[in-house]
């Protein structure tokens, strides 16, 4: 891994346009193949295609990333089982990521319904490396590739209206098994943004981790990662995309919502009724380390919540 | 034929049913020595352990509506061990929170005692347990008085049911498994009270 200090990468480092262009060609290609491959059951193994060459951006950090091995095998993607496990044994043989179109609509001057790997194209694709934090307790550090979740929005012109963003995750029985059972949980997941923090720099899609396209497990093929956010709001496999001048429901707060807010921002003077925020356990390491407010992203975001009363709005 | 058999059972049994108890203690061991306890193996462990714990406690609790039910009077000979076993469990259970996921922060503990409901059931079905391991001998059966032994044991109608609300609580959503183990302790107590109350003089046993 290149840890960069602040500065950017050196133009020199930059993939000329030309080159990444042609990349997105082999991406596509590589993409219609899978499709192609989806018919014969071996196709499935084929489609795991590499994203090497993103952009290397200011967003990195110091600590030392969690093994991809740990990325990969222990998740929290209820669609496809409770237990942490379950996704990466479930997932990769059940869900399609493609063909995969998103919906955007809402109050946008161009709601539509778009192909992933159009939206994809929406911008440069750039390695970001951040901290992931589980309300749980446990946290890691994720090569993630993918864009700005500004560049995807500002396409569909959210009019003034737009003061939230709500985001579903696709709950199709058939791929994911653990949404047959809807008097559990409601399904679809669902997770929601006001319209500032989804316009923040830091917000981002993920497409694809450690150089390599989301693996299944992790919310392929298109998920959000919100680094300053507990886990949970960065919703994975994402199929739908809605501005509302409305605060969004969202699938935790619905379930139990003294538990889990609808910013839930990391906060480690915000205990959780089960878990105590103050530390947490870096996945790879034995004694827990101290939790930092935002996630250590507080000179970004604190900002947003200028005057906001944080353990009321937790 | 059948008597040689079961007279070679009952030399071996209880030792088969010490081996029995301690193999889950064994692999998860072995998993862990391993590397293969997956990406969070602390974790893995105190719940792994904490599982194991709740099940012989249960199990324990079984034995006596069960030996009523079959009527199967060896059963009774396993009562205490089964009973010694899960208190091992609650005290690894406990010792792996303490030492691997705490790592002493006892004011940490402390605060979570306080605090997060689940623990505090946890930690007040360990102290009702105690005393009821510590008088498990046969010398302290005699030293209390068979009544006054059997009046201090009921003390596992309350500490039981807590392990199981710490389970409840514990769980995020999906409350199946730990209403389960709840609903298994609910028929042990119930199989209790309905013996006590149908035969005179007995009491709750």
């Amino acid at each position: 891994m290149i840890i960069r200090s602040a500065g950017g990468p050196a133009t020199s480092e930059i993939t000329p346009r030309r080159v990444w262009l042609s990349r997105r060609q082999w991406l596509t290609g590589a993409v219609a193949a899978g499709a192609v491959g989806m018919l014969v059951p071996l196709g499935r193994q084929a489609r795991a295609g590499t994203l090497a060459g993103a952009t290397k951006t200011r967003y990195q950090v110091e600590d030392k990333a969690t093994s991809l091995e740990d990325v990969t095998h222990y998740n929290n993607f209820y669609e496809f089982g409770t237990d942490k496990d379950e996704p990466a044994r479930r997932a990769p043989g059940l869900l399609r990521p493609r063909p995969w179109t998103v919906r955007v609509e809402g109050e946008c001057a161009a709601p539509a319904t778009v192909d992933v790997d159009d939206l994809i194209r929406s911008s440069a694709l750039e390695e970001r490396i951040y901290r992931h934090r589980c309300v749980e307790g446990w946290s890691m550090v994720i090569p993630w590739v993918g864009l700005p979740l500004s560049a995807v929005l500002d396409r569909f012109q959210p009019t003034s209206r737009a003061k939230y963003v709500a985001f579903e995750s696709l709950a199709d029985p058939a791929q994911m098994p653990g949404t047959r059972d809807r008097t559990l949980f409601p399904w679809p997941y669902r997770e929601g943004l006001r319209i500032d923090e989804a316009m923040h720099p830091l917000a981002f899609l993920a497409v694809g981790l450690y150089g390599e396209t989301l693996p299944a497990q992790n919310g392929a093929p298109i998920r959000l990662v919100l680094p300053w956010k507990y886990g949970f709001k960065s919703i994975k496999s994402v199929v739908s995309i809605r501005f509302q001048e409305a605060r969004p429901e969202t699938f935790w707060n619905r379930l139990a919502p003294s538990e889990y807010g609808f910013y839930s921002n990391v906060n480690p003077g915000v205990d959780h009724p089960r878990w105590s925020q103050a530390k947490e356990r870096r996945i790879g390491e034995f004694l827990r380390r101290p939790t930092l407010m935002f996630n250590g992203y507080a000179e970004e975001v604190a900002g947003l919540y200028a005057g906001m009363d944080l353990k009321r709005d937790f | 034929m059948a008597t040689a058999v079961l007279t070679r059972w009952r030399r071996w049994d209880r030792p088969a049913l010490h081996l029995l108890c301690a193999l889950p203690l064994l692999i998860l061991s072995v998993k862990g020595l391993s590397g293969d306890l997956g990406a969070n193996p602390i974790e893995a462990l105190v719940r792994g352990i904490g599982d194991w714990a709740l099940r012989l406690l249960v199990v324990a609790l079984a034995v006596t509506p069960i030996r009523r039910l079959t009527g199967l009077s060896r059963l009774a000979a396993y009562r205490r061990m089964l009973g010694l076993w899960a208190f091992a469990y609650v005290v690894l259970h406990l010792s792996a929170y303490i030492v691997l996921d705490q790592f002493f922060d006892w004011q940490a503990i402390a605060g979570e005692i306080r605090k997060h409901k689940f623990i505090t059931a946890g930690i007040l079905s360990v102290i009702l347990l105690l005393p009821l391991a510590a008088t498990s001998t046969g010398a302290m059966v005699r030293r209390l008085g068979g009544v006054r032994w059997k009046w201090l044991h009921r003390l596992v109608y309350l500490a039981v049911p807590l392990a199981g609300i710490h389970y409840l609580w514990m769980v995020k959503a999906d409350t199946r498994q730990p209403i389960a183990y709840l609903v298994l302790i609910l028929l042990c107590l119930g199989a209790r009270l309905f013996h006590a109350r149908h035969s005179r003089g007995a009491g709750l046993q």
